[in-house]
């Protein structure tokens, strides 16, 4: 287990100041103007060699990011846009980052937007978190009041500005792309891809984004040295994650954990374990509703990181771990995001906008059985129909939950429907 | 379920925002560069919304387009495409209960179920004396808190079909109950207590 | 210049030009719904989606730009499957009920989803109903079909300029429209029902009335302005259903103005199909015979003073042809009263670049600066305004705007700086002493156009001088670029100056025609389709009027023949450009009426003054010689500049907007109920647009 002097969120649960004073005895804004002074591309290399991960999903090496943007000024501003638009089913961490430890957050867009020679970071915090949202306004206050952002950050010498920017329910602006969108006042909807944020972003400007935990351990990790980052987890996967345990375990919570810790000892070190024992496991979806889910028999020894969960089919994604035992109704668990992504569908593309729809109302018929058996592949091939035809990552993640399901569990689903044929009146 | 805008009769014909908010106005769109003023279209709509008892008449979406410079549609595209954005009126309270999985593994059947029975509504209807509107959400990003509702800005977290019905009475009532984990637990911790972080939490 | 290999065939382009371009220029055929080259790209669709080496997934194929090395397969079971899954999806809500729709039969849609898509259904699910939404009284929509493919939304906003049109709510629920169910405020809108790839949008006033394949499709040039719009006339039989644009890359590109698409029920309406002849005050049926005899008689009254009691008037429509018949007629019978300007714009002459638009409408894209003086090209020359809207949105294009419009705001589809309402501004920077003269001067291809709010009006003259004046002394003039332009609404326009239907040696103009007939020195008028002019100042004269609609000049006319439509019609007409163009007879015209060439050369006859041609092919070898320009088909030459205009006082007042009614400005339109409808909503006025019977000359 992670020791607890290598917890980089000690506030996650919030029992403590979060405001700048309590940031402070928690080592935050230490030496600020000594690790800027150490120039943005040691920063980047440092970031490089930690190994950190992108922390919001897709797991791309951050410091490799950061290196994409441009490293002359053409005298026009660039920027740093922290994604915490928190939305994946079973993900509830940077939630807890901002409304607990938001100078983690303030600090770390200095550090990055230095990095990356930004002019601003903008946060785009997704709507509903309203009291998130107040804290992070009051904690960049803070940090402006004292002098750590604004023209002369930390006495640095460097000007950076960073604003928080709500949004207004829309699942689909967690895509970088959409994000943008919805920052330059537009519906979330993603772009076209090339041209990339690094080179077209926001307002038509180079922009790097990235998730709220990723920039919040950077400095950290600048403190406290790559070294130490990446000597945590296996390698490729280095570093501590904060994992959100959800569904049915005996304590649901959120915890910081070093990267690839077996899953079982995570969810029975701080969840208490699974409602009613390990052997009432019946799946897990390991890395927020995103990831096909993963039966117990992989459940046993699977690590949780990007490249064990990749081997197994599945994802790390967000490190959201939603635990089901045997008493879940899989179908409806399946059907219920596959309405979800339907919901949040932006209604740009083809495949996105008429398969999710789709693929939920067969998911309906499915939870009851009403269908033929042979219905199961046409929905797996409108599944594949889906994946990887559309602008965004969401058609995939609209169909990867139920082609996992039935990877795993496709003689259940079929018991189902034998099970009402059988009930039924023979056809005349 | 479609959010479908007010008829006519209940729209108003005009909007202005009070001088309190048009200072607020202004100060959001100041956040983003010059020529950018669209960018706070969100932030003004949701300004508006809050000034106009939690819905945003059309009047309103039509004054912030004129406001930041912006053709009427391209606000309506955005008032629309939002699920934050009343397009007609709302109770006083608005109930969202989430029913994505994680929170239905959890029971969000029985919350739901406790809410309609309070309140004596379905979903998307709003009692006759005006206080509540009962919606069903999508997934809130409060997974490990779960089952959870949001009335107007407050999660109420960690419920079972009991404590959500004493929220709504306690609202009912003009009181105002505490916000967050229903249980007992302080937040997203491990009910019981932290399995980490002792030394900060003071509880070895 | 990248090299790429697609389906095993190497091919080298520019830099700039993505996949699907690639593909088109080898021959190889993409389907796609929402590309549409004259639009920005949305990629949304998914159907042009081609597999690319080492990419993962494949890509659209509309949005990639080329890179060197890149290998990509279009017909490979990784692009099949993607391309019909992606019509699939587009079908699962969309109606199968073709035979019903206004689209079946020129649907891409149904074309696609034959050549790509499953042989049946596999949907289960109920289908999506979307209520329809209003769009106004020329698009009729039915959302059932659309699919979001963003077209119709790119188009208004990128060409039309009215940022009206979008895509409310998200997801399945997304729906296409105004959001408040109002009328789309563009003289474009017609394009909308042209861009829409299926049959959500279509033609509300040609709807179910005909299929495609059971009309007959001639190819044509537009009369409703000076623009030229190339068309297509689809009949029928003798009736005209519709009318398309027809590509021409210099003119109009593919897209038309509503009122040229739109006022086709007006040539059904309010004809002329028989000769007229008043007898006792009241317009009565007659035949051929007995209105030529009526004219003859009323001509052989007048005796030796004849060619100077008699004036001819050619209106806005006219053909280069007829126009030319009836001034030899008149110049036979020894008048000089000609005039092709109904509004007395003060132009004509030898130096015909003193009445073109020099720049041309494609050069208006060359262009890096823009004064307007007196006009007001939305209204005016609907397809014009386009052109300038699009080299607007290309940047570095400041517009100057003198006068033709209310005044400073958004009237125009482009940001413009709104200099004056009236000569003085238009003095300040020709004398240099106005802001505007610096950004004309410093442009390398600086533009001015004159319409005929300047133009139509005493000063006329004047202004054409200082014009022209502005235009020499900022540099718009020289080897390889003329910014000196001349903006006419008639079609008739050009022809009629280069041909000459103007006043000979001591001659009467349009004014003095008039002031010649109220005053009793003009005993006979004769109005080639000219409905435009003051009619009470006609007096007594006698009044011949020939031409196809029942409107102002039949009303006051003493001897009606019926002539053709320009749908009815071979004829060549020379747009604002100098461009001549023919336009093919579609139908012929109705009852009695005859092509007008024909009905002077028959009357040239009955007063033994007979035109020395017999049929249309003679009078276009006379006219080719008698008029150069007319003859060369679709060429612009360099037109003579010189010292025209005339140097003199200008007034004070400003000048007027030229358009009263953009929906109302010829018979034609003024006998289409859809435009005075059109009127009704967009103007306010409504107008004198009556769905009547076909002939009520006497009234």
């Amino acid at each position: 287990m992670l020791r607890d002097e290598d917890r980089i969120f000690t506030n996650l649960y919030g029992t403590q100041d979060w405001g700048l004073t309590g940031a402070r005895s928690r080592g935050d804004w230490d030496g600020t103007k000594a690790i800027l002074e150490k120039g943005p591309d040691a920063i980047v290399d440092e970031i490089k060699a930690s190994g950190l991960r992108g922390r919001g999903g897709a797991g791309f090496p951050t410091g490799l990011k950061w290196s994409f943007m441009p490293k002359e000024s053409d005298g026009k501003p660039t920027y740093l846009v922290v994604n915490a638009d928190e939305g994946e089913p079973g993900t509830c961490k940077d939630r807890e980052m901002m409304r607990h430890d938001p100078h983690k957050l303030v600090e770390g867009c200095l550090v990055a937007g230095f990095a990356m020679r930004a002019s601003a970071a903008y946060i785009y915090i997704r709507g509903e978190f309203h009291l998130e949202g107040n804290r992070l306004d009051a904690a960049v206050r803070e940090a402006y009041d004292a002098g750590l952002l604004g023209p002369n950050a930390c006495g640095s010498g460097y000007a950076f500005d960073v604003f928080v920017h709500r949004g207004a329910g829309a699942y689909i602006c967690g895509e970088e792309t959409a994000l943008i969108e919805s920052l330059e006042g537009k519906k979330g909807q993603p772009r076209l891809k090339p041209p990339f944020p690094a080179g077209v972003g926001v307002w038509g400007r180079p922009t790097t984004v990235n998730n709220v935990e990723s920039i919040a351990v950077a400095p950290t990790i600048m403190r406290r040295g790559a070294g130490w980052f990446a000597g945590l987890g296996r390698e490729n996967n280095t570093g501590t994650k904060v994992f959100c345990i959800s569904g049915h375990v005996e304590t649901p919570c959120n915890v910081e954990e070093e990267m690839s810790i077996p899953l079982r000892e995570l969810i029975e070190k701080h969840a208490g374990g699974v409602r009613g024992g390990w052997n009432n496991l019946l799946a897990v979806i390991p890395g927020g509703s995103s990831v096909p889910m993963i039966p117990k028999s992989v459940c046993d020894d699977v690590l949780m990181d990007f490249d064990a969960l990749r081997d197994v089919k599945s994802g790390l994604g967000t490190a959201a771990v939603i635990v089901m035992d045997k008493s879940t109704d899989l179908v409806r668990a399946i059907a219920r995001l596959a309405k979800f992504y339907t919901h949040e569908s932006c209604g740009q593309c083809t495949p996105c906008r008429e398969g999710t729809g789709w693929m939920w109302r067969v998911m309906e018929r499915l939870v009851t059985g009403e269908a033929d058996v042979a219905e199961i592949d046409m929905l797996l091939e409108v599944s594949y129909q889906i994946e990887g035809h559309t602008i965004c990552a969401l058609g995939d993640a609209a169909a990867w939950p139920i082609q996992g399901l039935m990877r795993h569990f496709r003689p259940e689903v079929e018991a189902r429907i034998m099970e009402r044929k059988n009930k039924q009146p023979a056809a005349a | 379920m479609k959010r479908v805008p007010a008829p006519p009769e209940q729209q108003p014909d005009t909007f202005a925002f009070t001088p309190e908010n048009l200072a607020l106005a202004e100060q959001h769109v100041a956040k983003y560069p010059s020529r950018r003023q669209a960018s706070a279209v969100m932030p003004l709509l949701d300004l508006a919304q809050r000034q106009h008892s939690n819905w945003l008449p059309r009047a309103a979406m039509d004054a912030v387009a004129e406001m930041l410079q912006m053709p009427r549609i391209r606000v309506y595209e955005v008032a629309t495409f939002y699920s934050m954005y009343n397009l007609a009126p709302v109770g006083e309270n608005l109930v969202q209960v989430c029913t994505t999985t994680p929170c239905w593994l959890r029971g969000s059947d029985d919350v739901v179920g406790a809410c309609k029975a309070k309140l004596g509504i379905e979903f998307g209807e709003t009692t006759a004396d005006g206080k509540f509107t009962l919606i069903e959400v999508e997934c809130l990003g409060a997974c490990v808190n779960a089952p959870m509702m949001q009335i107007n800005d407050d999660y109420y977290e960690d419920l079972t079909a009991e404590t959500a019905g004493a929220v709504l009475e306690a609202l009912a009532k003009g009181e105002k109950p505490k916000v967050g984990p229903q249980n007992g637990r302080h937040a997203s911790e491990p009910a019981g207590g932290p399995t980490t972080l002792h030394a900060y939490t003071g509880d070895a | 210049m990248p090299t790429l290999t697609i389906d095993g065939q190497e091919i080298t382009v520019e830099a700039n030009t993505t996949v699907l371009q690639a593909c088109e220029e080898l021959g190889v055929e993409i389907p796609r719904f929402c590309y549409h080259d004259r639009l920005s790209i949305a990629g949304n669709c998914r159907m042009c989606l081609v597999e690319m080496e080492k990419s993962p997934k494949p890509i659209a194929s509309c949005a990639m730009p080329v890179g060197e090395g890149m290998v990509i397969h279009t017909n490979s079971p990784v692009a099949e499957k993607a391309r019909k899954g992606a019509m699939e999806f587009l079908l699962i809500n969309h109606p199968l009920d073709c035979p019903i729709c206004d689209q079946g039969g020129e649907c891409d849609l149904q074309d696609q989803a034959v050549a790509y898509g499953r042989g049946g259904s596999r949907f289960d699910e109920h289908k999506r109903a979307v209520k329809d939404k209003y769009l106004g009284p020329l698009i009729a929509t039915t959302m059932t079909r659309c699919i979001h493919c963003t077209r119709c939304i790119r188009f208004a906003t990128e060409i039309a300029g009215v940022e009206e049109l979008g895509a409310t709510y998200r997801g399945e629920e997304t729906e296409i429209g105004t959001y408040i169910e109002a009328a789309l405020t563009s003289e474009l809108s017609g394009n909308l029902v042209d861009v829409c790839p299926v049959g959500a949008l279509t033609n509300q006033a040609y709807a179910f009335s005909a299929r495609p394949w059971e009309l007959r499709k001639t190819e044509s040039v537009d009369v409703h302005d000076a623009v030229g719009s190339n068309i297509r006339i689809d009949c029928r039989g003798a009736e005209v259903m519709r009318i398309l644009p027809r590509l021409h890359e210099d003119i109009n590109e593919e897209w038309l103005s509503d009122r040229s698409r739109y006022a086709v029920d007006g040539l059904a309406l309010q004809r002329l199909d028989q000769p007229y002849v008043r007898v006792d005050g009241k317009l009565k049926p007659a035949s051929w015979e007995a209105a030529f005899a009526a004219i003859r008689a009323r001509l052989d009254g007048m005796g030796a003073a004849r060619g100077e009691r008699i004036a001819a008037i050619a209106g806005d429509m006219a053909d280069v042809e007829s126009m030319l018949a009836l001034k030899e007629l008149f110049t036979a019978l020894g008048s000089a009263n000609l005039d092709c300007r109904q509004d007395g714009a003060k132009i004509g002459g030898k130096h015909r670049g003193g009445y073109l638009f020099n720049s041309t409408i494609a050069g208006i894209e060359d262009a890096d600066a823009l004064l307007l003086v007196g006009c007001n090209p939305r209204w005016e020359a609907t397809m014009i305004n386009a052109r300038i809207r699009k080299r607007w949105l290309a940047g570095g294009f400041p517009i100057g705007v003198i006068g033709g419009v209310a005044g400073a705001g958004d009237e125009l589809t482009y940001n413009y700086d709104y200099l004056g309402d009236g000569p003085a501004a238009l003095a300040d920077i020709a004398d240099g002493s106005h802001h505007f003269t610096a950004t004309l001067a410093a442009a390398e291809r600086p533009m001015i156009v004159l319409g005929s709010g300047a133009l139509a009006r005493d000063d006329g003259a004047a202004l054409l001088d200082l014009a022209r004046r502005i235009a020499q002394d900022t540099g718009m003039i020289s080897a390889d670029w003329n910014g000196f332009n001349v903006l006419h609404r008639a079609a008739s326009r050009v022809g009629g100056l280069d041909l000459g239907f103007l006043p000979g040696e001591s001659g009467r103009d349009v004014a003095g025609i008039l002031d010649g007939a109220g005053k009793g020195e003009i005993d006979l008028v004769w109005l080639l389709g000219a409905d435009e002019i003051e009619m009470a100042a006609l007096g007594q004269a006698f009044v011949v009027y020939q031409g196809h609609h029942g409107d102002a000049g039949a009303h006051r006319a003493d001897v009606i023949l019926p002539g053709a439509a320009y749908t009815e019609k071979d004829a060549t007409w020379v747009n604002t450009e100098g461009r001549a163009q023919i336009g093919r007879r579609a139908a012929f015209p109705p009852g009695d009426a005859r092509e007008d060439w024909a009905i002077l050369r028959a009357f040239s006859a009955v007063v033994e003054q007979p035109l020395p041609y017999d049929n249309l092919q003679q009078l276009r070898q006379h006219m080719v010689t008698e008029v150069p320009s007319a003859g060369a088909i679709d060429v612009i030459a360099a037109a003579d500049m010189g010292d025209f205009g005339v140097a003199g006082k200008v007034g004070a007042e400003p000048f007027a907007s030229p358009v009263d009614d953009y929906y109302l400005a010829n018979a034609i339109c003024r006998a289409s109920a859809v435009m005075a409808e059109c009127s009704r909503l967009y103007t306010g006025t409504g107008g004198a647009g009556q769905a009547a019977g076909t002939t009520s000359a006497d009234g």
